[in-house]
């Protein structure tokens, strides 16, 4: 039982580490989360907001859960940040005309390769079955 | 016969790309994240003085001449190589220089500036880093070229140098009398 309390307390120091955030419930909390982790942090870009220690990103945190708290849809905080720190914020960029390449680039380099592949298949095909062929099953 | 030089073909345009993103990388810096707010006006913004807390400047008061607002604290290294170029190359310019103390305390940024002088024409502070926000500073040193309709014109991510200022800042300063291009 004791040991139970014990763990229970460490688990919860751990989450609250890095904030001090008192969320209204476990939904709320599990938005936050979700959220943080779809922002990236300015300061050490290669980290989300969930993850970053950099004060900047205290700072955002605080930002986005003060507008959570203040009834603002996930949607209009991804704005909010957007309008100052320009799409890089997002880890998911959106489809548009600047990020076209971004998104379509894959894609065409999949279909380039599937064409080069089809194209020496079909070749190889035509060719006769080479002389050092045994025939045999391998 | 041409298929075979396919191969060469690609390996010589890859050899192209990278060539010149080692070349684009030479004059750009990869963590620079282009500000949304340039062509845009300035955000509200009313802060107390740092030599005054009982004062404050707000976006309305500085409305009518061009000035430059440039984010730094005493806690900012870069800030520290950037300040004798403030000094030296951008307060004989003539624009009005505004400092903006961000996320620090009052005292250390008033020691650091009796230490190495103060170029500004007017010290703001932001302890709590909530009008760098709304500015979209996510470093220090940044500066932002503020036209007299409250425009923001141009923004430097970093410390100002001698070839940014005779290659970005003058050029940009130059423009003031011009109205501002839209933004998309």
């Amino acid at each position: 039982m004791a040991n139970a309390a014990l763990a229970l307390l460490l688990c919860c120091s751990v989450a609250h580490a890095i904030d001090p955030l008192q969320f209204k419930d476990r939904e709320q909390e599990v938005r936050f989360q979700n959220l943080t982790r779809q922002l990236r942090c300015l300061v050490c870009q290669n980290q989300d907001l969930a993850d970053s220690d950099a004060d900047l990103a205290k700072d955002l945190r605080k930002q986005v859960f003060d507008m959570m708290q203040s009834g603002k849809s996930d949607a209009e905080i991804k704005q909010y940040l957007v309008a100052r720190y320009n799409d890089f914020v997002l880890y998911d960029p959106p489809f548009k005309p600047g990020t076209l390449l971004l998104w379509l680039a894959p894609g065409a380099l999949l279909l380039v390769g599937a064409g080069v592949l089809v194209n020496v298949l079909r070749k190889r095909a035509r060719q006769p079955v080479a002389e050092t062929d045994t025939g045999e099953d391998w | 016969m041409i298929g075979r030089l396919i191969p060469l073909a690609v390996f010589l345009a890859l050899v192209g790309l990278l060539l010149f993103g080692i070349e684009w990388n030479k004059h750009h810096e990869m963590s620079e994240v282009p500000s949304p707010l340039v062509g845009k006006p300035a955000p509200e913004f009313t802060l107390p003085l740092l030599y005054d807390s009982t004062k404050s400047i707000a976006r309305r008061d500085l409305l009518g001449k061009p000035y430059l607002i440039n984010v730094f604290g005493s806690w900012c290294p870069t800030c520290q190589f950037e300040h004798p170029i403030l000094t030296a190359q951008i307060k004989p310019l003539g624009i009005k220089l505004i400092g903006l103390d961000w996320k620090d305390q009052p005292d250390d940024a008033k020691r650091w500036l009796a230490q190495f002088g103060n170029p500004y024409d007017a010290v703001i502070t932001d302890q709590d880093g909530h009008a760098g926000i709304d500015f979209g500073v996510y470093m220090a040193p940044e500066s932002f070229l503020v036209d007299a309709q409250g425009m923001i014109r141009y923004k430097r991510i970093g410390m100002f140098t001698p070839e940014t200022i005779k290659n970005e800042l003058l050029p940009k300063i130059a423009e003031l009398s011009k109205p501002a291009a839209v933004s998309p």
